[in-house]
């Protein structure tokens, strides 16, 4: 279905990531915004808490971030979709509830503008190093979906994708955005609300009595019911049979872990997205994402003029991550390099699916800036030879 | 004789009626369902709480309300988090919700104001409400959002074995504090008071009457309401005391109680084996959040402002 017009702000404009992240979800349809105030992503609430008003949102400051994760997961039963902002240290305390929005399946949107850890780290200053806290970072065997922008555009663009893939899949989606981009201002163009799809809320055709709320004949990823249309129905963060109730037993532990996996993992091919760039003859292949990804295209141009053929894949989607295309790469580069802002965490990844066949090396940098491209294009040169 | 014992045993084998059998002096056997069964999730029977635990009268107690009061089920929705109490959502038949330890209130703060229309209960325990969840419980009563919020209070945290609360009263014993507990608990009607909840009572699990009126009170009022039921614990509470049975329980209830409409919450403090008063404690109205969120932006925003529809919002607009 096509977007509210008025939640879109169509035109050209002069944007943060920040901002564009927050035009992109009122555009998207988000109508329900919990968070707490943190720096770098306090702006993105700042944008949303004066523009709801005007479009029957409601923006509410929560005492804490897991607060604000509970009270998403709660608007988002009313079909509503909700939304929270935060950066490391409130993604920490928003672990316990992503968990139950994985395990309830309820379709939420969690952005975190990275800035530097771990701990209260750098509040000012850039980083990439919650890639494997986005993935993990709750307790037990679940699946997510992370997006990367690496501008202000794709701040807009990729969180109205953000929503429409928690949409689809029933999961909460991270979105990774990070400092630089969240604070970088470039140009935004914002389409009119009739070029936007938003993807609703599937929500059952069945009548009270004969719908189950965890059934999933037609497919993995069960229909929805709202609370208050009158299922009467039951939901728990406890694992639980087709009727949302609660059973103890390895037979039911099985069936609802493995379907909310398999939703995403039987999916890989539909949901993951990356930018390629001269991969086919490529010795070498650069793989990056964010603001990191930015300044690796510089880095490339330098190793070309010193003559490397280097190729160029950007994770669009970090999660779940390309491992096909990584493991087709790896049979015929010489090396993959992995540039990122932490001390190399899809390094990890880039390894394991290349599976020894190229080795990948990593361009570390701890965060507080971006990599000098200098940098990246020796590790570049290095690796070609 | 035999058909009416035929028809008495066919009833109570069927799953879908919950029979309350009477047989008349014609000798007729009248099959009906339970009043209640309609509020009960039946097929989820027999509950897990133990022999003489007191957090099924605190539910049978919401239930009796709502059927007194003919409330529209299919718009109410209870919502609870972890624990012996977190289990009340699991036995409603409402929209209900068993969310994560400590969190029910923030849970439940997105569903109401997401979907205004909604009546939405939170039925957690102590150590869930004001233990765990202790940050969203007072800045729910400051902010004065839409809910019910019902406490079980059994003066320990029963589910993972008997540990200290912050409910358990000074010297009682409890598998952490072995020796006799010397943490300062929580008077928790006085804090829901100072932190601006509209209705606050208290009651035990003995005043089924009295606490159905408190139910069937709050669920016609607004704003930021707080009922704290002391239910006993034999299992656990009573036991690592020596206080007995379940029923020597709910005669200490009998004993120590006393009904204080109107006491000031400073003076409604619980100590061990002590005084037990209850009563409604405080029925105000005030702006609730949404009133005053409402209120504020028509003052400033005028014709512009634009409220979450009843109903929750824009993608469900559409349909």
């Amino acid at each position: 279905m096509k977007a509210d017009p008025s939640g879109v702000l169509t035109g050209a404009h002069y944007l943060d990531g920040d901002f564009a992240c927050g035009e992109g979800a009122m555009a998207a349809g988000c109508r329900f915004v919990a968070g707490y105030p943190i720096t770098p992503s306090t702006e993105v609430v700042e944008r949303i808490s004066r523009r709801f008003p005007m479009m029957g949102g409601v923006f509410i400051q929560m005492e804490d971030e897991l607060a604000s994760m509970a009270a998403i997961i709660g608007a988002s039963w009313t079909g509503t979709k909700s939304m929270t902002v935060t950066s490391g240290p409130g993604f920490s305390l928003m672990m316990e509830n992503i968990g139950l929005a994985a395990m309830m399946e309820t379709p939420c949107v969690v952005v975190n503008v990275q800035r530097g850890g771990p701990s209260t780290g750098l509040p000012t200053m850039v980083g990439q190093a919650d890639m494997m806290q986005a993935r993990w970072g709750s307790h037990g065997d679940y699946e997510i979906i992370a997006l990367c922008p690496q501008s202000p555009q794709e701040a807009f663009n990729l969180t109205i994708d953000a929503f429409n893939l928690a949409e689809q899949y029933r999961v909460p989606v991270m979105f990774m955005m990070d400092e630089c981009v969240g604070h970088m201002t470039e140009r935004v163009v914002i389409p009119p609300a009739g070029e936007l799809e938003c993807v609703p809320r599937r929500l059952t055709a069945k009548k009270p009595g004969e719908y189950l709320p965890y059934a999933f004949d037609g497919g993995l990823i069960p229909e929805f019911a709202r609370a208050g249309d009158g299922y009467r129905f039951h939901t728990t963060g406890l694992t639980h049979d087709q009727r949302g109730y609660p059973v103890m037993s390895v037979e039911c532990q099985q069936e609802n872990v493995q379907r909310i996996l398999d939703k995403i993992r039987l999916n890989v091919d539909k949901i993951v997205r990356f930018d390629e760039e001269q991969t086919d003859k490529a010795d070498v292949v650069v793989v990056t994402y964010g603001i990191t990804a930015r300044v690796a295209r510089a880095a490339i141009d330098l190793a070309r003029k010193e003559g490397v053929k280097v190729g160029f894949l950007r994770l669009i989607v970090a999660w779940p991550f390309p491992e096909k295309r990584i493991q087709e790469l790896a049979k015929k580069v010489k090396a993959f390099v992995v540039p990122e802002i932490n001390r190399g965490q899809m390094l990890l990844e880039v390894e394991r699916a290349s599976a020894g066949q190229a080795p990948a090396i990593g361009v570390p940098h701890l965060g507080g800036g971006v990599h000098d491209p200098h940098d990246i294009a020796q590790a570049i040169v290095e690796a070609a030879k | 004789m035999s058909h009416e014992r035929e028809i008495i045993d066919q009833a109570e084998m069927r799953s879908d009626v919950h029979p309350v059998i009477s047989v008349t002096p014609d000798h007729e056997v009248l099959v009906e369902n339970h009043p209640l069964a309609e509020y009960l999730r039946m097929d989820r029977m027999p509950h897990i709480w133990c022999p003489t635990c007191g957090i099924g009268i605190a539910a049978k107690c919401f239930a009796e309300a709502l059927y007194e009061l003919k409330v529209d089920c299919t718009k109410v929705a209870v919502v609870s988090g972890i624990g012996c109490t977190g289990r009340v959502a699991g036995y409603m038949k409402l929209d209900a919700f068993h969310s994560t330890h400590g969190r029910p209130i923030p849970f439940a703060t997105g569903l109401k104001l997401c979907r205004p229309e909604l009546m939405v209960a939170v039925f957690s325990g102590d150590g869930d409400l004001v233990g765990i969840g202790g940050n969203h419980f007072i800045h729910a009563a400051r902010r004065n959002i839409d809910l019910m919020v019902v406490l079980v209070n059994n003066f320990i945290y029963g589910m993972t074995g008997g540990q200290n609360a912050p409910t358990t009263p000074l010297t009682a014993r409890t598998s952490t504090m072995p020796f006799g507990n010397y943490e300062r608990p929580f008077n928790i009607p006085h804090l829901a008071a100072s932190c601006g909840a509209t209705y606050v009572a208290r009651w035990t699990t003995l005043h089924v009457r009295r606490l159905t009126r408190s139910f069937k009170e709050a669920i016609q009022r607004k704003g930021f309401r707080f009922i704290e039921v002391i239910a006993p614990c034999s299992t656990l509470y009573g036991r690592l005391n020596k206080l007995g049975t379940g029923f020597d329980l709910m005669k200490y209830y009998r004993d120590a109680s006393e009904i204080h409409n109107g006491a000031d919450t400073r003076d409604v403090q619980i100590d061990f084996q002590g005084k037990l008063i209850c009563g409604k404690f405080l029925d105000e109205e005030k702006p609730t959040y949404i009133e005053s969120m409402h209120e504020h932006y028509r003052r400033v925003l005028g014709e512009r402002y634009v409220p979450m529809p009843d109903t929750g919002g824009w993608i469900n607009g559409q349909d």
